[in-house]
């Protein structure tokens, strides 16, 4: 009875592990793994494809922007992640919100951090609730400009 | 036998006895090398660099498939704010999901709190992340073998594996671990590993407009990180745990844990 319990569960596991499963370069206390998982890691969808890749089709624009003070901003960051674009999403989601601004712009006192040299404003008092869209245009941020 | 005599022959037997055939053998190169890979993944945050945008989580959230409403996250930003008395203010809304766009301080139980600026020594922020630790101590307490450490240093998580036990979560000393509500299993930061293993920059440090996030390859003594940390002052976070962690910053002090 006992023995046909071991041989059951023996022969269950011989069944239910995988092949590649076991120990690797980092040794049994670090790497003891199923080795196909670093696989299907790397294989996981790119949603990011970076600035440069929107140079192929929109170099004007991103060439305009990065000689303004906003040029070190990632377009995807407020244009969203290109996925598959121009397949797949034909048009990205641009996000135009106030908070979206808020994030850098929101006066905040950080001495030894950068956050304390970019232009703030007072969230309450600088036309509270509107879009900042509507007077500043981001792509050119210069304020005697505007 | 004279007693010079005998102890020159023993001498040269035991010499000869204690080398092994193994030693004899030439060294294959290429085997060296290939049990010794030449990748160290590691990752440099500049803490003046950071202006507290959240840029960084947002892009992790959105390229890793975390929820982006569920309060948890592969990487966040947090505040800290040193008075003259002495004490220390630290906090992390959302995970810094938004950025900081408010003065008052998210102090939990005791409520917001807003610091004159004129009480304020300092304040800065410290992005946060899975440190990739060489000892890393999440991967020890698995029970069942779903998270390990790839040759290349970057901690992985099974997630057909996994049975979500939460051992690892425990284990982590950073809080770098979070269950994933959507995969019902443990879940990290692996740097974008779907990116850094094509070449790509990670979601989080192509994100930061200011450079204050910087992945690369620790053992390339060319790599920019790896010039930056020969040549410049850097710190980890929670050395005495003895986990060896992989992220370097610039900036610390001893108030951020």
């Amino acid at each position: 009875m006992v023995i046909g319990i071991v041989v059951l569960i023996l022969l269950a596991r011989v069944i239910y592990v995988p092949k590649d499963f076991g120990t690797q370069e980092r040794g049994y206390m670090y790497s003891y793994h199923r080795a196909g998982n670093e696989e299907e890691w790397k294989n996981f969808p790119v949603k990011y494809r970076g600035s440069d890749s929107c140079l192929e089709c929109h170099e004007e624009k991103v060439d305009a922007l990065k000689m303004t003070l906003h040029g070190l901003i990632p377009c995807e960051n407020c244009h969203g992640a290109a996925l598959d674009h121009p397949e797949n999403p034909e048009k990205l989601d641009i996000d135009r919100s106030r908070e979206l601004c808020l994030r850098c712009h929101a006066e905040l006192y950080m001495p030894s951090s950068g956050r304390n040299s970019i232009p703030g404003i007072e969230d309450v008092d600088h036309n509270a609730g509107m879009e900042c869209t509507g007077c500043h245009n981001p792509h050119n941020p210069n304020l005697e400009e505007m | 036998m004279k007693r010079r005599e005998f102890l020159k022959t023993s001498l040269m037997f035991v010499s000869g006895a204690s080398v092994s055939l193994g030693a004899l053998e030439f060294f294959d190169v290429r085997e060296v090398l290939a049990a010794h890979p030449e990748v160290r993944w590691g990752f440099l945050v500049d803490t003046y660099k950071c202006v507290g945008c959240g840029f960084c989580v947002k892009a992790c959230k959105t390229e890793n498939e975390i929820p982006f409403e569920a309060n948890v996250t592969r990487t966040w930003v947090e505040r800290y704010v040193t008075l003259h008395d002495g004490r220390v203010l630290a906090d992390s809304p959302k995970g810094a999901r938004d950025g900081f766009t408010t003065s008052k301080i998210d102090r939990a139980s005791e409520g917001f709190e807003d610091v004159p600026q004129d009480e304020i020594s300092q304040a800065f922020f410290v992005p946060k992340l899975c440190n990739q630790c060489d000892n890393p101590p999440c991967v020890q307490v698995c029970p069942v073998g779903a998270t390990y450490q790839a040759d290349d240093g970057v901690v992985l998580v099974d997630r057909k594996w996994c049975i979500g036990c939460g051992y690892c979560i425990m284990g982590c000393p950073y809080g770098a671990r979070f269950f994933n509500p959507v995969t019902h299993v443990a879940d990290k930061c692996n740097f974008c590993y779907h990116r850094i293993t094509k070449g790509l920059n990670t979601a989080c440090a192509q994100a930061c407009p200011f450079g204050a996030r910087q992945v690369g390859n620790l053992k390339n003594p060319d790599d920019p990180i790896t010039k930056i940390l020969l040549t410049q002052r850097v710190g980890i976070l929670k050395d005495e745990f003895g986990t060896k962690p992989q992220v370097l910053y610039i900036g610390l002090n001893k108030e951020v844990r």
